[in-house]
């Protein structure tokens, strides 16, 4: 019942949110409903929505678990727009460098590119947090600059398409060879193996985080970091472990952007979010609407990935702006994210009697016990706290 | 190179950076405000974008500044009034909230530009002191005085109101009662509510303070450029929480921070406008910002502890 | 500049004259078309440029995807104003900046049995590669784009910016007079360096003392263009020219600092009457005509099409309100039928 509830709550706010943005296509002069059953019928119409569906949800997954890491070590990761084109940019100069390599080999090693590319590209923030104290909003804000002028040089310079180069001068790199695709999982469709890659990575996130030594100490910091500095952990070298974690992951899903699309090639318009599509931060998204937990993203990555995918066809069938799809995610997860508290006070009525509301109380407090206390902790209280160097 | 080093440019690119940075600090002052409360809003930049547009069609239905400038400060308001209730009263995790604020703004302000404005028009900008009516006749003058007359007269209403918010900001954090009381609810809420302090009233007006603010900026920059574009803002919102740590929640460090990233834009800027920079290094040039901003904080950085309940929601138990 | 109502129309009864004398000398001395009149166009000083509505060239049903806004008076409107022109309404998924995106709306157009989609984006050519073969019966025109990859179904279309570039800084330099002129640029990249490198290339022809050349290292960032602008009105230019979605901010600075303004992709009167010269716009209904008729007679693609200053898919639109001198405007016509001969080879 509990969890029945659970899940209806947010679902009630998404609702809540596509009234707000029925009332923008009616502003518009288009039919609501014909609106609603555009995003579904583009999310979920065929077997070939689905497969752009999921393959839309893919990054999605990638980037929110790397997110749920980072959070649970207390980092704030808002860097994944650049982590994923440092581990696009990585993996794809791998790809160009050894073009014959047989698919078997190169599909791995161009994956491990993008996670080292990433990594390095959220090492960097992490490291600055722990050693430095440089704030990690302030630090991925900036490298996510970085990020982008970095690809427009690359793209137009070193790594150009050689025929652009007298041609249009396109700013993107040749096509990769065949077999530097991502195979296919069912023919006639876009499901590739990177799908399955993204659920197999969230469930090697889980088993990390909560059956290994080394997720318990990322936890540790994340929940109480003085406790876990008094208790021999490392602190610093922990906070730069889970961000190398988190632009990891973004790294790869930098990787299933080129290696999975169509174009089999990398393209930048000058923007991050051209190249990307925002999955820098809709990932966070998809990580909270899946409670921080990497199995629970899976599904909320899906979900978002349909919203998403499923705006496409309502630009398209009923001629409304782009923008107003955008509008319109802001706007879910405006609601979503505000629906929390309603959940656990309708809970607490729904609950009449003392055991009751005990046990509620209990499962709100392990609930906190599961995520860390200082969710976003942005302070400096990582370093020192008490010292003022000068 | 030599060129650029004449006092008449070196002027010209301070002014430049002057333009540049008030959108950032008048962002970044309401940021501060609001993390001092214990808020984290990273939705300053679909506010900026939703303020910019509202300015900016006020103008173009008014011809007034006055008017887009009000306009912009109403839509922070009303924002703030939003966030406020999302953060204070449904707990709702503030990183994520901002993001959604961010994504609404985003789209409604190019929404709202599609489908009230259509094809964009310039209109006029801001006007510096001396173009004023009435008024500007007094300011003509100084002017043109020789070097100082660009330097320090030449600018907006809002570019003076920017810096004038940097000493406000500071006096009313340390010195007055509220500010006292932001503070307080920024560190130790628990202790601050029971001494007494409504946490949720200090923290909904701190942060309708800091939404205000960042409306202003919205207003400031659609009317200094003279246009509104869809995500006209580029990210500047991000730089402009960005530059709260940066400035380790004091008001005069954020105005430092402004000021830099201003700086090093204008500079990079002169210096390609003079070949001092290739154009093969474009994208480098581009870069220097960012790279410096980090930099100097590297560098400089105190290991200032943050409002210790920032991103906390409060809860009486 | 304030002129008089009756010295507007002086200037723009001779401009009229001078051109028409120009196409007439051009149309007698030769055996071609007096093509640079084509090329060229004045508009009326005080009027709305909008476009209007043509007569219907052709049944095909049509839809466009494209990265910016319809009406963001430069690359995207270029595209809608031109099929307006022929009087087509077409479907239009705007605003797709990113590839995948863009590449679900080709896709679901052709689905949806459109007969032509123009996918008026350069980065979708990789994306259009995989889907073009899956429709043998959809043509689709892509742009800007040189090659046409070797795909049957695909027509590709492509501005020689670099010719009304070339146009450009050739009346600029002739403004300029010996000073220097200042070019403020998105990337290094696309038809934006064609266009600057063939602006380049005739103001200094000219006698432009110095072209300087900002790129700002984004297309959308309008306060970026802005103070690229300011900085180099700091160095003492005398005409100004940009390109791309942000270069409001600079057409914004040369009308504040009565700076001669140059503009391209689409016509940029409305930023301001009194300081555009001229600009470089894009009339893609010339090919695109081209193209129907091949599509309707059973040709979906295969060929890469130009516009050129000799098709008159590049127009050099002279502002009607902005006072240039008689020889300026003759000279310039010259130029252009120099470059329709081959003489002139502006660098792209």
């Amino acid at each position: 019942m509990k969890r029945v509830l659970g899940a209806s709550v947010p679902l009630g706010a998404a609702l809540l949110a596509f009234v707000l943005g029925s009332l923008m296509i009616l502003a518009l002069g288009e039919n609501p409903i014909a609106g609603g059953s555009a995003i579904i019928e583009g999310a979920f119409g065929s077997g070939d929505r689905l497969a752009v569906t999921a393959v839309r949800a893919t990054p999605l997954l990638l980037v929110g678990i790397g997110i749920t890491i980072a959070f649970r070590a207390s980092v704030i990761n808002i860097g994944g727009e650049g982590q994923i084109i440092a581990g696009a940019l990585l993996s794809t100069i791998v790809a160009l460098a050894i073009p014959d390599t047989p698919k078997i080999i190169l599909l791995p090693l161009v994956m491990v590119a993008g996670m080292v590319g990433g990594g390095i590209w959220g090492a960097i923030p992490g490291a600055l947090k722990a050693y430095a104290a440089v704030n990690e909003i302030l630090s991925t804000v900036m490298l996510n600059i970085v990020a982008v002028q970095l690809m427009n040089y690359l793209l137009r310079g070193p790594m150009i398409d050689p025929i652009e180069v007298d041609g249009s001068r396109i700013p993107q790199t040749e096509r990769l060879t065949d077999n530097a695709a991502m195979p296919t999982l069912v023919d006639g469709t876009r499901l590739h193996l990177g799908v399955v890659i993204a659920v197999l990575a969230a469930v090697v996130v889980y088993i990390i985080l909560w059956r290994t030594p080394m997720g318990f100490r990322l936890r540790a910091v994340g929940h109480n970091p003085d406790a876990a500095r008094a208790a021999g952990i490392s602190v610093e070298r922990n906070i730069t472990m889970a961000m190398a974690m988190s632009g990891a992951l973004s790294g790869l899903a930098g990787v299933m952007l080129v290696f999975g699309s169509e174009s089999l090639r990398l393209v930048t318009d000058g923007s991050a979010a051209g190249f990307t599509g925002s999955a820098g931060f809709n990932g966070i998204v998809a990580a909270l609407f899946g409670g921080l937990h990497p199995l629970w993203t899976i599904p909320s990555s899906f979900l978002f990935g349909a919203l998403l995918t499923g705006a496409t066809q309502l630009q398209r069938a009923l001629q409304i702006p782009a923008a107003l799809a955008v509008a319109l995610n802001g706007l879910v997860v405006l609601f979503v994210v505000s629906s929390d508290r309603v959940g656990g006070w309708l809970e607490g009525r729904l609950n009449q009697g003392a055991y009751d509301s005990e046990t509620a109380e209990l499962r709100e407090s392990a609930a906190d016990d599961l995520e860390p206390e200082a969710d976003l902790v942005s302070a400096d209280d990582t370093a020192a706290p008490q010292d003022t160097v000068s | 190179m030599s060129e650029f080093f004449t006092l008449s440019v070196l002027i010209a690119t301070f002014a430049s950076a002057v333009r540049l940075a008030v959108p950032y600090l008048l962002a970044a002052l309401g940021e501060t405000i609001g993390q001092r409360s214990g808020v984290l809003n990273l939705g300053v930049d679909g506010v900026m974008l939703l303020s910019a547009f509202g300015a900016y069609y006020a103008v173009i239905e008014t011809g007034s500044h006055l008017l887009g400038i009000g306009v912009g400060l109403l839509i922070g308001v009303f924002m703030g009034v939003v966030y406020a209730v999302v953060t204070v009263n449904l707990h709702a995790k503030q990183g994520i909230s901002g993001i959604g604020i961010f994504l609404f703004g985003l789209g409604f302000s190019d929404l709202l530009s599609q489908e009230l404005v259509g094809a964009i028009q310039p209109i006029r900008k801001l006007p510096s002191l001396a173009d004023l009516p009435l008024v500007g006749g007094v300011f003509e003058p100084l002017e043109d005085i020789k070097y100082l007359g660009e330097l320090l007269f030449s600018h907006n209403l809002m570019t003076y109101i920017a810096f004038a918010l940097v000493p406000a900001v500071t006096w009313m954090l340390n010195s007055t009662t509220f500010g006292l009381n932001i503070k307080a609810v920024g560190e130790n809420p628990q202790a601050a509510d029971s001494l007494g302090v409504s946490v949720e009233r200090t923290r909904f007006a701190a942060i309708m303070i800091g939404n205000a603010l960042a409306g202003l900026a919205g207003a400031t920059l659609s009317l200094q450029l003279g246009v509104f574009q869809q995500n006209l803002t580029n990210g500047l919102g991000f730089i402009a929480v960005a530059l709260v740590y940066f400035g380790a929640w004091r008001a005069k460090w954020v105005m430092a921070g402004a000021m830099l990233y201003g700086l090093v834009t204008a500079t990079r800027l002169q210096w390609q406008a003079r070949d001092i920079i290739p154009n093969s290094a474009s994208d480098l040039a581009a870069m220097t910002p960012a790279l410096i901003t980090i930099l100097a904080l590297v560098l400089l950085a105190k290991r200032v502890r943050g409002p210790a309940a920032l991103t906390k929601p409060f809860s009486r138990h | 500049m304030k002129t008089t109502r009756a010295r507007r129309w002086l200037a723009l009864l001779t401009t009229f004259l001078a051109l028409s004398m120009v196409a007439a000398a051009c149309g007698s001395s030769s055996d071609t078309d007096s093509d640079s009149a084509a090329a060229t166009a004045v508009s009326d000083c005080g009027t709305d440029n909008s476009v209007e509505m043509g007569e219907s060239v052709t049944d095909l049903s049509v839809a466009v995807v494209a990265p910016s806004d319809s009406e963001d008076r430069a690359f995207t409107q270029s595209m809608i104003d031109s099929l307006t022109r022929l009087g087509i309404d077409p479907q239009v998924t705007d605003g797709t900046f990113q590839v995948d995106v863009a590449a679900d709306a080709i896709r679901g157009y052709a689905e949806d049995g459109i007969e032509v989609v123009v996918v008026h984006g350069t980065q979708y050519g990789g994306s259009l590669a995989e889907i073009a073969p899956d429709f043998p019966e959809t043509s689709f025109v892509w742009g800007t784009s040189t090659s046409t990859n070797d795909i049957a179904n695909v027509f590709a279309y492509y501005p020689e910016a670099q010719e009304g570039g070339y146009v450009n800084g050739w009346i600029a330099g002739a403004i300029a007079d010996g000073g220097s002129i200042g070019v403020v640029g998105p990337v290094e990249a696309g038809d934006a360096v064609a266009y600057i490198n063939g602006f380049s290339a005739g103001a200094e022809a000219n006698g432009a003392g110095n072209v300087a050349v900002t790129y700002t290292g984004s297309f959308s960032n309008v306060a970026l263009a802005t103070e690229a602008a300011e900085a180099f009105l700091t160095t003492g230019v005398d005409v100004l020219t940009g390109t791309s979605q942000s270069t409001v901010g600079a057409v914004n600075v040369a009308a504040e600092n009565e700076i001669p303004w140059f503009g391209t992709q689409s016509n940029q009167e409305a930023w301001s009457s009194d300081q555009v010269v001229a600009s470089q716009v894009y009339h893609w209904e010339v090919i695109l005509d081209d193209m129907f008729e091949m599509i309707e007679g059973g040709t979906l693609g295969g060929e890469a099409l130009a516009l050129t200053l000799e098709n008159g898919g590049l127009v050099v639109e002279f502002n009607g309100c902005y006072d240039l001198d008689g020889d300026i405007v003759d000279g310039a016509a010259d130029i252009i039928d120099e470059i329709i001969a081959g003489d002139i080879t502006p660098p792209a």
